[in-house]
């Protein structure tokens, strides 16, 4: 079985800062690490080949730095890492991202594909199922178990707002999980060892023989116009007295949100 | 790709203060350094953008009085729609045990606006098994016509299915916006339909606008956490399509008057085919429970120091109307379920009034409630990170307040 895990190389959130003179975010230091979401993907892949057999591939899109979350990702156990790296990429959007990666996937082979169920930094969810859609392959979200996977059907359990649904699905499937899928592992040292001298694939847009138009910002069919921080929260008030006078303050305060 | 035009180009630094990225720079003129003539003096500052930080989101381009960045964008060769042709702003009206959603209603209420302005119709999509009699308060909350799709086999969602009657329906009707929730359901759902059709797809807006001349729908949304708002457009694909968070919007009223055409459209085995089935649906959580619907949010984190003091929360909730949320660490030391979690490996929530009790503030934790209304922090720690978000700031002992808030609430409420 063929095993794809996409993973993308995001700021470490808790250093995100803006600058306060500029209003801009300031990535000078700031720390890049494997989206959160995706270690559950990487680690979810690790267990399914230890239980059904196969190999497992990452796949990232992203600038050369992003080959060191690939590398974590093979200090983890992964078989392979391709890098999907070109400078035709850049200013994708999520269809394009989906598109890119979809083309990247079907070159490498694929029974199942394993996505963080977003991204730490976009957040927008879009580019698993994206991927799935391209590959007119099925999908299914926010996956909490993988349950089993026999004679090619997979039955897995989604988490909805009010609780999850079962689902059973034919393979090639493409699957996003959530936190409550596993307990991530830590690298081996075996693993790091191998890491470090492993050759990682690099992909460029030619290699994966799209046409220039169809990627990165030329594919895209949406368009930031306009960035700015957002108004200022009215600076809050601190609730000073007695433990009585303090709830007594707070409850006047909420009464017409609470009753209205 | 992008180039600045170092004629145009005249150091004022403008592009420099809008760029989220930190990528441009000024630098003494680099035209001084490479003049073939040998003229080395200095002529002022000109910027320089960084192309390794740079991801071409263009906000410098509109930043810049001058003309002089420019951004080279070439023509895609999927095939140019005539965007004339699409009329009419969508909403997708999620049903969930024949029951459409109130997020729906939300956007029913934006739609309309919407709709004004471009002068144009409002129309739901309302797909599911005997649904028809959601049709009516439809129409009621602004909808001019509903678009109905009946089958057992819709009964509950599915991923391929629904994708490919919707997809069917805007190809026949061609909308010119197409609105979601972003909930599970939508998020899902649109991300597949936007690939499908070749249609631009914006995440978990919290705001709508409309620019009437050019018929643009300007969509924006928070990015980094909620620290950078982006607005997003959609200039040369259609639908523009957008999924909208829960509870950012008012939910539009009803007028017991208001009717509207049924539009049913009959499909056949082919659409209604799936690779996936849910071949059941487990609840888990009590109605009071779902933190995502919520209008108020009591949570806890370290600060709660043991699971049986989430009784507190659940007392003060159960007076509000309200349900309990979690912090990580709470979650994670077994106090509350996973699905109790607010931030950003839990959930992204929006309700009128979210207490935090015992809750530090972690970034992980903030991006995920700080868009609520109303925030009330109480901490023992009068540097937790939490205040600085917080409407109300109570620095004291949870234990003592908390019990009386209740008290204080269930009296109001009489």
């Amino acid at each position: 079985m063929k095993i794809v895990v996409c993973i993308k190389q995001v700021p470490e959130t808790t250093e995100v800062k803006i600058n306060p003179e500029t209003n801009t975010l300031v990535r000078e230091g700031v720390q890049s690490i494997i989206n959160p979401f995706d270690m559950y993907a990487i680690e979810e892949a690790l267990r399914l080949k230890e239980r059904f057999g196969g190999e497992t591939t990452a796949i990232s899109m992203g600038p050369p730095q992003a080959a060191e979350a690939l590398r974590q990702a093979l200090s983890l156990g992964i078989d392979n890492a391709i890098l999907v790296c070109d400078r035709a990429f850049a200013g994708s959007d999520t269809w394009a991202t989906s598109f890119t990666l979809a083309s990247a996937i079907k070159k490498s082979g694929f029974d199942i594909i394993i996505c963080g169920k977003q991204a730490s930094d976009g957040d927008t969810a879009q580019v698993g199922p994206g991927i799935s859609a391209h590959l007119d392959i099925p999908q299914v979200t926010y996956v909490r178990k993988i349950e089993s996977i026999i004679n090619g059907q997979i039955k897995v359990e989604r988490l909805m707002e009010e609780g999850f649904d079962i689902i059973e699905s034919s393979l090639p499937v493409l699957i996003t999980v959530v936190k409550e899928i596993n307990e991530p592992r830590l690298a081996s040292l075996k693993n790091m060892m191998r890491a470090k001298k492993a050759v990682i694939t690099q992909w460029t847009y030619k290699d994966l023989e799209l046409n220039e138009a169809d990627i990165g910002l030329n594919g895209s069919p949406t368009k930031v116009v306009k960035i700015f921080t957002p108004p200022p929260k009215e600076k809050g008030k601190l609730l000073e007295g007695t433990t009585e006078e303090i709830v007594r303050n707070l409850v006047n305060s909420l009464k017409g949100d609470i009753c209205g | 790709m992008i180039s600045v035009i170092l004629d145009k180009c005249v150091g004022c630094s403008l592009c420099i203060k809008v760029c989220p990225f930190g990528a441009i720079k000024l630098v003494d003129s680099p035209r001084a350094c490479v003049d073939a003539f040998g003229r080395g003096e200095a002529v002022g500052k000109k910027a320089v953008i960084d192309l390794d930080k740079c991801n071409l989101c263009g906000a410098c381009l509109e930043s810049c009085k001058f003309g002089a960045i420019r951004l080279d964008k070439k023509e895609s060769i999927i095939k140019k729609i005539k965007l004339e042709d699409y009329k009419g702003v969508w909403v997708f009206a999620e049903q969930k045990k024949g029951k459409v959603q109130s997020v729906a209603f939300e956007l029913l209420a934006k739609a309309k606006d919407l709709a004004k302005d471009l002068n144009t119709e409002v129309s739901a999509v309302l797909l599911g098994d005997n649904v028809e009699n959601q049709a009516a308060e439809l129409f009621q909350r602004g909808a001019d016509n509903v678009y109905l799709v009946e089958d057992a086999k819709l009964a509950s969602f599915c991923d391929e299915a629904y994708t490919k009657i919707i997809v069917k329906l805007i190809e026949k009707y061609k909308p010119e916006i197409f609105l979601s929730g972003a909930t599970t359901i939508g998020r899902s759902l649109m991300a597949r339909i936007a690939v499908i059709v070749n249609a631009g797809l914006t995440a978990d807006c919290t705001g709508l606008d409309v620019d009437k001349e050019k018929r643009l729908l300007l969509q924006t949304r928070p990015a980094f956490g909620g620290n950078i708002m982006a607005t997003i457009i959609c200039p040369n694909h259609r639908p523009q399509m957008a999924t909208v968070r829960h509870k950012v919007m008012k939910e539009a009223g009803i007028d017991k008057n208001r009717k509207g055409k049924i539009i049913r459209e009959k499909l056949n085995d082919d659409a209604l085919f799936s690779r996936t089935n849910v071949l059941q649906f487990v609840e888990e959580i009590s109605s009071t429970v779902n933190i995502a619907e919520a209008d108020i949010i009591v949570s806890g984190g370290r600060g709660m120091k043991a699971k049986e003091n989430f009784i507190l929360l659940e007392e003060l909730a159960r007076v509000l109307g309200g349900a309990v949320g979690a912090s990580r660490s709470a979650v994670d030391s077994g106090w509350l379920g996973y699905s109790h979690q607010v931030g950003q490996t839990g959930k992204t929530v929006c309700p009128k009034i979210y207490f935090a009790c015992g809750i530090s503030g972690q970034i992980q934790h903030l991006v995920g409630m700080q868009s609520s209304k109303i925030i009330i922090a109480i901490n023992s720690d009068p540097y937790a990170p939490i205040f600085n978000v917080a409407t109300y700031g109570i620095v004291g002992d949870l234990f003592e307040i908390i019990p009386k808030l209740t008290e204080e609430f269930k009296k109001a409420r009489q």
